[in-house]
């Protein structure tokens, strides 16, 4: 086990290093000169150029801007970003938000995905199961803005539930809507997994096995079935909270959540490179950790997986 | 596929079937294959047919758009201001947007760019996946290391991100080829993990062993032998992505980062749209409706195939 982690983490080292150079790169290579943006209309200042490009580290190549910037990283120090703001922050009024709302998507997904896969894989071709499968289908099919909009529409407009955009980002309440929205499609994904993974076990000889020592149905899905078929649930449910928490771009956007993405697509726009590459490696960590627990929760799932 | 599973898979076909009977006793190997049992499986499946048909009508419109409406919408006078978000009426199904363009024509026209972003970057991803999965997986050892690294690298990225750094860096940003081009660059790796996975579970089969022993080289037993048998788990993710590759192409349009105007595309139309949302809804949800039901087409095709191709799931 021991021996197993430690290799699973050194073979993260050159991943981790591999995606924020790759960032760094891209950031930093992007058409466009960011200090002369910030001087706007006006010709700027040959020599305030160059002191500004010397206190961000912009005058040296780009390979020493990014040993320079990783030093400064493990030592916690995310740089600056070009209006002067720490990205530490930025990232920490933006970061909480996000979790949030991640979180809340996450168990949404979570919750009713294994409910709804359970329901349609344990009574194939019923009238539930049938049901879950178009529903699921729709969801996949529309975009995930369109959902939005749709949702806002009818909860907010119509109904009169809720407002149209969040007021405070850090109200959970107010955070349901825009969770639920971005949860959707992975419960689609969640529920269609749940449902294939059961139909395959329910054939499996423990079932019958189990059934034929006459345990009780609560038992036999509970300690049985749902426990091995949860294995490429987890692994899906794993990787998407790295992916929940990046990809809100969109619905952060609509519902006015100030959360990460946000930040990183007017960081984007405004070619604020140390904000990007700031929270893109925060993400990457975020990634990179929760597949490692992942492949750990495998262990707890199928006692068949040891690792030496 | 080995022999047992095709043989059980065919059996129960050839009794209902009439016509498989005489076909079987002239070539029995061909029909039993996974690929035609597949072929027929899908012919009976009402998914694929509804889905085949949308896909089909959307390929037409998108070749032939003329077909389909009376004018060009980049003719001249194709918009006239004083129509601006009038209702839609029998004349004009789908109502006016803002600039007063008829919805219909541009939502019609807007078919190509997704249908053109669709298939090629499904078409490019499953390639190079493809050929790079089967490479690491045949290979093993330090090629195997490094690329499974590489893959890694792109999955931590997320995907909307790495979108948008991608297509500010392109030159020729801005149209339906480089949006392709950019969702190719993060796409691969999945059908390459996918690839490298069925590769190695069928490097060990005994029909490469006795492949080899018949003397058969590298490229032989990896083209013509493991490739065949590795690839359907590979052709079930690449038509699902299909329709996936289509909405993400309208999430980029709609953030401003993918087809440009004056092109047109259903993203661009939304975004364009959703100022104006409570007072002119249809300007929204038609463009909206239509990219809706060209991803459930492409994916109910998808979920055909995997049905078809799956044969846990038999």
């Amino acid at each position: 086990m021991g021996s197993y982690v430690l290799r699973r983490v050194l073979q993260m080292i050159p991943v981790f290093f591999g995606t924020t150079l790759l960032i760094f790169l891209m950031v930093y290579t992007l058409p466009g000169d960011p200090v002369a943006a910030l001087f706007g209309e006006k010709a700027a200042d040959p020599a305030v150029v160059a002191s500004i490009k010397h206190k961000y580290y912009l005058d040296q190549p780009i390979w020493k801007q990014y040993l320079h910037y990783m030093g400064n990283l493990f030592q916690g120090d995310f740089g600056t970003s070009f209006t002067g703001r720490p990205v530490t922050d930025i990232m920490a009024g933006a970061f909480p938000v996000t979790i949030r709302l991640a979180l809340l998507a996450f168990v949404f997904e979570m919750i009713l995905g294994l409910v709804l896969g359970l329901v349609s894989g344990l009574r194939r071709g019923s009238v539930q199961d049938t049901l879950v499968l178009i529903l699921t289908l729709l969801v996949i099919s529309v975009p995930v803005f369109v959902l939005a909009y749709i949702a806002q529409t009818v909860f907010a407009t119509n109904l009169g539930w809720v407002t149209p955009t969040v007021q405070n980002s850090y109200d959970l309440s107010q955070l349901m809507l825009p969770a639920i929205v971005l949860g959707s499609l992975s419960l689609a994904y969640v529920a269609r997994l749940t449902r294939t993974s059961i139909g395959e076990n329910l054939r499996a000889d423990y079932m019958r096995t189990a059934v034929a020592k006459g345990l009780p149905r609560r038992t036999i899905i509970s300690r049985h079935l749902l426990r091995n078929s949860l294995i490429p649930v987890v692994t899906f449910l794993g990787t998407d909270l790295g992916a929940l928490m990046g990809g809100a771009i969109v619905t952060e956007g609509i519902f006015n959540v100030q959360g990460i993405g946000n930040v990183l697509y007017r960081a984007i726009n405004q070619k604020e490179g140390p904000t990007v590459v700031g929270i893109v490696t925060v993400l990457v960590i975020v990634y990179l950790v929760a597949s490692l627990l992942v492949d750990l929760l495998y262990a707890v799932l199928d006692p068949r997986i040891r690792y030496a | 596929m080995s022999d047992t599973i095709t043989k059980d898979a065919s059996a129960p076909a050839g009794d209902n079937s009439p016509k498989a009977t005489p076909a079987k006793k002239e070539k029995p190997e061909r029909v039993a294959s996974l690929w035609s049992d597949a072929v027929r499986d899908l012919r009976r499946n009402p998914l694929f047919i509804i889905g085949g048909v949308l896909v089909l009508a959307l390929i037409v419109i998108s070749i032939v758009p003329g077909w389909f409406t009376d004018g060009s919408p980049f003719a001249n006078g194709a918009c006239d201001l004083s129509h601006s978000l009038e209702r839609p009426s029998a004349e004009h199904w789908f109502g006016y947007d803002v600039q007063g363009c008829d919805i219909y024509t541009r939502t019609v026209w807007g078919a190509r760019n997704s249908i053109i972003v669709g298939i090629l970057t499904t078409t490019t991803v499953t390639v190079v996946g493809a050929l790079l999965g089967l490479w690491a997986g045949w290979k093993g050892g330090v090629i195997d290391s490094i690329l499974s690294r590489i893959t890694e690298i792109f999955f931590s990225i997320p995907t909307l991100l790495g979108g948008m750094l991608i297509m500010s860096m392109l030159p020729f940003a801005g149209n339906a080829y480089s949006v392709s081009l950019v969702m190719a660059v993060l796409g691969w790796p999945q059908i390459f993990r996918i690839m490298r996975a069925s590769v190695l579970s069928n490097k060990n089969n005994d029909y490469v062993m006795a492949a080899r022993a018949l003397g058969a080289g590298a490229g032989r037993i990896t083209f013509r032998h493991i490739l065949p048998n590795a690839i359907a788990p590979v052709i079930v993710v690449a038509a699902i992505s299909l329709g996936v590759f289509i909405g993400a192409e309208a999430a980029l349009s709609y953030l401003g980062i993918g087809v440009q105007p004056p092109q047109i595309s259903w993203g661009l139309m939304i975004s364009d749209a959703q100022v104006r949302f409570l007072a002119a809804p249809h300007v929204l949800l038609f463009p909206a409706a239509v990219l809706s039901v060209t991803v459930l087409a492409f994916i109910m095709l998808g979920d055909a195939v995997r049905d078809a191709l799956d044969p846990k799931l038999r």
